[in-house]
């Protein structure tokens, strides 16, 4: 383990490209440990991109991503799996396996990185279960559920092992508002439960005021990163037009990330 | 440094109450103690209040707060107050969290499976739904291919040629492997039996009547179900899980017209063109084996010739159409009524291609018994 100084995860001179085609360059930010980490844009900039990224489900052109100073870019497949079982990971659409209850959805990394019996498991998936308020629903399959509802299943997957670090990929993206605060405070709590690092890519801004305590902005037009910063300081005193406006809701952002798009 | 046991200890029990003190590490790898060892201490009928303890509580995860929720979910069935003031302030809030939504209580339902689903005035219920479900679709099919021929369909025809290039020239290859193959198999089959009468150039004849009336076409058939009725179950299934059905029809735009038909059509045009081909490459492939048995290209050409029919070949080609349907009806169906996930759109291909084949055996052996009634 690493100082607690240091950052939980540093990005350097990340580019990321698809084929000639680059969507980020030169990307340059530190996550500190215990962040609630906000990646932020227009529609098309790259954030998902560098989600994935960061996941390793995509190789970057030049740079390093690196957890708790070692570098994950260059670690071996089986170093990646050991780093990946410290995290937590929900997809824009759940990504619950849709063949297995929700018990079942959860009992699998339980049962893959856990020596818990059986009786253990069901009591623990209860109680994850029940931090998303979905207690008594073991048996259901995704599909028999609602949007919101399969978004904080997600959850209760990605918390399964206690994790070091949570991703989330538009945690609240099509709820509504109520279950999307619900949804915040939930990540909040988690956060401070477990000592954990959140890292978020979402442009519902409510959500980036009310529990992001640092975030990068990616800008389209630039293809790179022009801000970074706590998102209320960002708003008021940040010297980037862009992303005043794009935090204050401004029309002049939403045709900036519109003339971007390749047409 | 003293180690401490995980678990807990009864402080004091009396006076309707009882405390009890969480001791050591609740972590994974600890081994912590069930709650069925605390409910067998807890005295539901003396105790209106249970106290615990984190005093002496070192390190805690979700180990301790599967253990309290199981606690707070009994002491609130038994009606017990549970007062955990006494932790730390980190697990009580998770608490907090975790009890705040009432548990949910699933409705009871009859299960799908066991002996309920083999009572036969069920299974009959089921299959006549089948049979009007897939009647119904038939008919609406039957709509919009009037509707097409009037020149009112919303169908498109740059479609229809994507999918005649995917269902004619794209399976050329497993085609010829396959006819090539049966023919030679045909060969074979016959030949063992012909040798012994010294009757071995009537291969010929044998292969050439099956292949045209009954093997290039079935084979055909069942290529074409399992390759392209899978495929048509399973891009309409994906559909309908992107809500992409949704769009069409909130669009003023029947899907069957939109969708099925150029499928349909599609098949029903490229079917008998690969049966022709099939045929070919089954005589083609019984050519060869014969060859092996001593009988020239010539003579095998000659016989050929001389049993080959129209009336065959054009029962063989009535059939490729008919079997194109059945392939393109069950295909679709099953693709538009999938349900909308990735399991479903899964089942969705297997019944497309389970219920193709049903049907496309069926089919032959109505036709045959047709055909042996009226003489042809």
């Amino acid at each position: 383990m690493s100082s607690k100084a240091k950052a939980h995860i540093e990005i350097r001179d990340l580019t990321m490209a698809y084929g000639s085609f680059v969507i980020q360059q030169d990307l340059n930010f530190d996550i500190n440990r215990g962040d609630i980490f906000v990646i932020m844009g227009g529609s098309g900039c790259g954030k998902s991109t560098l989600l994935k990224h960061m996941l390793g489900l995509m190789a970057p052109v030049k740079g390093d991503i690196i957890y708790d100073g070692v570098s994950f870019v260059s670690a071996s497949s089986e170093q990646r799996d050991k780093v990946r079982q410290n995290w937590g990971i929900t997809y824009q659409s759940g990504g619950l396996f849709s063949a297995m209850t929700l018990a079942e959805n959860i009992t699998l990394p339980l049962q893959l990185y856990t020596d818990y019996d059986r009786a253990e498991i069901a009591s623990i998936v209860a109680y994850k279960l029940s931090l998303v308020g979905l207690a008594g629903y073991q048996d259901y399959f995704p599909a028999e559920i609602s949007g919101g509802m399969r978004k904080r299943a997600a959850l209760a997957r990605a918390i399964a092992l206690d994790p070091d670090i949570l991703f989330f990929d538009e945690p609240s993206a099509g709820l509504d508002p109520i279950s999307s605060r619900l949804l915040d405070e939930l990540i909040v709590q988690m956060k401070e439960s477990l000592g954990a690092t959140v890292v978020m890519v979402t442009h519902e801004l409510p959500s980036i005021f009310d529990i992001a305590t640092n975030s990068v902005y990616l800008d389209a037009n630039t293809r790179t990163m022009i801000d970074y910063g706590n998102p209320q300081e960002l708003r008021d005193h940040s010297d980037q037009a862009v992303v005043k406006q794009f935090l204050a809701r401004g029309i002049e952002a939403a045709k900036n990330t519109m003339g971007s798009k390749r047409l | 440094m003293i180690t401490e046991q995980t678990g807990f200890e009864i402080i004091s029990v009396g006076q309707g109450k009882m405390s009890v003190g969480l001791q050591g590490n609740w972590t994974q790898s600890q081994q912590s103690p069930d709650f069925s060892q605390l409910r067998a201490a807890l005295d539901v009928n003396s105790v209106q209040q249970f106290f615990i303890s984190g005093v002496d509580l070192k390190e805690w995860d979700s180990t301790l707060l599967a253990f309290l929720l199981a606690c707070h979910n009994y002491c609130q069935g038994s009606k017990v107050e549970f007062d955990v003031s006494g932790l730390p302030s980190g697990a009580q809030k998770l608490l907090e969290v975790a009890t705040a939504v009432p548990i949910h209580i699933r409705p009871k339902e009859l299960s799908r499976f066991g002996l309920a689903s083999l009572d036969p005035s069920g299974l009959t219920r089921a299959g006549i739904k089948h049979l009007t479900d897939s009647l119904s679709f038939v008919g609406e099919v039957s709509i919009a291919l009037t509707k097409l021929v009037m020149g009112k369909a919303n169908t498109r025809m740059v479609d229809f040629k994507v999918f005649c290039y995917a269902a004619g020239p794209e399976a050329f290859f497993i085609i010829s492997l396959v006819s090539v193959l049966v023919g030679m198999i045909l060969a074979y089959l016959g030949a063992a039996q012909l040798l012994q009468f010294g009757a071995e150039v009537y291969v010929a004849d044998l292969v050439v009547i099956g292949t045209l009336r009954e093997m290039g076409v079935l084979m055909t058939a069942i290529v074409m179900s399992g390759r392209t009725g899978a495929a048509y179950a399973a891009q309409l299934g994906t559909m309908q899980t992107n809500e992409e059905i949704d769009a069409i029809i909130t669009m003023g735009v029947s899907p069957i017209e939109f969708l099925v038909v150029p499928r349909m059509l599609a098949l029903v045009l490229m079917m008998p063109l690969l049966t022709l081909y099939a045929d070919l490459l089954g005589i083609i492939g019984g050519g060869i084996v014969a060859g092996g048995m001593g009988i020239s290209p010539l003579q095998y050409i000659n016989e050929a010739e001389n049993v080959f029919s129209w009336v065959d070949t054009s029962i063989g080609l009535a059939k490729s159409v008919i079997f194109a349907m059945l392939i393109a009806i069950a295909g679709c169906r099953s693709g538009i009524n999938s349900g909308r996930s990735s399991e479903a759109v899964g089942q969705a291909a297997t019944q497309a291609v389970v219920i193709s084949i049903v049907y496309l055996i069926i089919a032959d052996a109505a036709i045959n018994i047709i055909c042996q009634q009226i003489g042809i």
